[in-house]
């Protein structure tokens, strides 16, 4: 009878300990909660974009109802008469945009070329270092840099230099404020410059030794080589940091409003003030009086976040397709 | 006639070769040059300017003489310490989430993606929403809207870096921990990410040092103050946005305070910036290797 009992009581026990066990293990509250609470972190990240797209409609209803889709059609704008569209900025923002990426682009992808395939080994660590650097500078001290110094050198030599040597070319007609479309797209250039050779270098380091060596061992130089070896094996991914760039071009914001000049009208030359997305939304979005005005403004930022998004997940698809997911670090 | 090597075309091709050499060095040295030409003039100009003052005293109205950004300096100081408390967790749980949970699943390549494109999305996008969220519905501009709207553009970074840190733990530390008993949710805790937490501070300070320096964000949301903040609650001094304000002003006075606010600025950034450098120089990242 007690021997029976105790036995009952060990095997009581043993359960009990397994229970124990169990409920510390794999299937315990504190793990399902645990297991929860970060997939609802992770799940945030979804939210977040799923409320910025909300709330931006949500506000710009009011500009989206009155005008439609004739707002990125109509290139006037003119609150006190509550009329407008948003043309002068889309202008304004591909041209900057495009022409920061006509001077950074080359320099990117040689800077790229030089600190991966030609640098002594001593100094790659500190150019890498010195063109990360460059991406740390926030764009309000590169706005301030140049107003003081880059405006008044484009007054004073390079816009005189342009329109002596290339007036010809209609470019760079008109008076030179030293700011304009062009001091814009200079700064921007400076600053998208970081992006585009960072995302390069990783796609080019994910060529495959055995490429280059297949090429030199043809007899080729090494301008052969990185030509056929790197960059015609990189060259998607290639493509995907510079519309990585284009992204970061198309969104600054500060430094650009910065040194634009702010005149809602299409440029008639690459001296003459402009205005982009972003720009007039800094600008105006505290003074705008009126719920359409505002809205018309929110519509904006709207349009920006969905190009910005598209543009984005473009690029993340082509890097990815060449380095498969093993890019050093999302820039 | 048997095809013979010539030499003018191995001369050609040895020219393009040293051309596109020299063109290459020539595009660092162009790359590297304004970042000397921004650096040196900034720190002569702030030097110039930087003061006790610019450090204790409250800015002053136009034509008076002196006074600082000491009320910016402690705004920003508020916004970031926000902006960290509230991004840095979410960042780090979803990177949990990620490597830990996530595996190969297409949730977790979604998530992936959607944590990329959100990095892409424009700071002033993230200002309009946080004003859209926080300041419309308060009815008045907060502090509390400038730190939402800095925490969100702090998650990407933030879970990209600690997925990929966690990624170099060895599998066989968890699954010594996991042999012992130890449940999951303290295995991770206790034992990946204490090993991955170099790199993941790493991760933090980066995300850091990125928003420390946004303006654009803060304009409608932090909105500027020329006191002391008292709340979380109303518009506060941000240091990046003082530095705007004094930048486009015509007062050379304010201009010699925007010069000494962004040599403070950046020196902030550059050191956070190099402290990481340093201690990932050091391979403490490749923890448990």
């Amino acid at each position: 009878m007690t021997i029976q009992h105790s036995e009952m009581e060990e095997a009581r026990a043993a359960s009990e300990v397994r229970r124990f066990l169990m409920q510390r293990g794999s299937g315990g509250v504190a793990d399902r909660t645990f297991a929860a609470l970060m997939l609802g972190c992770a799940l945030s990240i979804f939210a977040i974009v799923a409320l910025i797209l909300g709330i931006l409609i949500l506000r710009s209803r009011l500009s989206l109802h009155e005008f439609g889709f004739s707002f990125f059609l109509r290139s006037d704008w003119d609150p006190v008469r509550g009329s407008f569209g948003a043309v002068p900025f889309i202008w304004g923002t591909l041209a900057s945009a495009f022409l920061a990426l006509l001077i950074a682009v080359p320099l990117a992808l040689g800077v790229a070329v030089f600190i991966n395939e030609m640098c002594p080994r001593a100094l790659r660590t500190p150019i890498s270092f010195l063109t990360e650097l460059l991406a740390a500078i926030p764009s309000v001290v590169y706005g301030l840099w140049a107003i003081f110094v880059l405006v008044p050198i484009m007054r004073s030599s390079i816009g005189p230099f342009l329109k002596k040597f290339f007036g010809w070319t209609g470019l760079f007609h008109g008076p030179n404020f030293g700011i304009g479309l062009l001091t814009a797209s200079m700064i921007l250039a400076i600053m998208v410059l970081p992006v585009i050779s960072s995302i390069a270098r990783d796609v080019m380091k994910a060529v495959p030794n055995t490429q280059r060596e297949g090429v030199l061992a043809l007899g080729a130089t090494r301008w052969e080589m990185v030509r056929i070896g790197v960059l015609r094996n990189a060259r998607i991914g290639i493509v995907g940091a510079v519309i990585l760039g284009l992204g970061r071009a198309l969104g600054e914001t500060m430094a650009v409003t910065m040194v634009i000049g702010n005149h809602a009208a299409i440029p008639k030359s690459l001296f003459a003030p402009a205005y982009t997305l972003a720009s007039v939304i800094a600008n105006e979005f505290t003074e705008a009086t009126g719920d359409l005005y505002l809205s018309a403004l929110i519509e904006i930022g709207l349009a920006l976040f969905l190009v910005t998004i598209v543009v984005n997940a473009i690029a993340r698809l082509l890097v990815f397709m060449v380095t498969r997911g093993n890019t050093a670090r999302a820039v | 006639m048997p095809h013979r090597p010539s030499r003018a075309n191995v001369g050609r091709r040895q020219a393009a070769n040293h051309l596109f050499t020299v063109l290459a060095i020539l595009s660092t040295v162009l790359v590297i040059a304004p970042l000397f030409a921004i650096l040196v003039y900034l720190l002569f100009q702030g030097v110039r300017s930087l003061n006790v003052a610019f450090f204790t005293h409250l800015p002053r109205p136009v034509g008076e003489p002196g006074g600082g950004m000491a009320n910016s300096i402690v705004g920003s100081g508020i916004i970031l310490s926000l902006a960290s408390l509230l991004g840095i967790p979410l960042g780090i749980g979803a990177g949990i989430y990620l490597h830990e949970y996530g595996g190969g699943k297409t949730l977790a390549n979604a998530i992936r993606f959607t944590a990329d494109v959100l990095n892409g999305v424009p700071s002033i996008v993230m200002g309009i929403a946080a004003y859209s969220l926080i300041v419309v519905p308060q009815k008045h501009f907060s502090a509390f809207a400038a730190g939402v709207a800095l925490a969100i553009m702090m998650v990407p970074t933030v879970t990209r870096t600690t997925e990929e840190m966690l990624a170099t733990v060895p599998n066989a530390v968890r699954e010594a921990a996991l042999g012992l008993g130890i449940p999951k949710w303290r295995t991770v805790m206790t034992v990946s990410l204490k090993t991955a937490s170099p790199g993941i501070i790493t991760g933090c300070m980066l995300a850091f040092a990125r928003v420390a320096g946004e303006t654009a964000p803060l304009l409608f949301t932090a909105f500027g103050n020329q006191f002391w903040p008292t709340s979380l609650n109303e518009p506060i001094a941000a240091l990046p946005l003082q530095i705007f304000v004094y930048a486009v002003s015509p007062y050379d006075e304010w201009h010699r305070l925007a010069w000494a606010g962004a040599l403070v600025l950046i020196v902030l950034i550059m050191v956070s910036v190099t402290l990481v450098r340093v201690v990932t120089g050091r391979g403490m990242l490749n923890g448990g290797h």
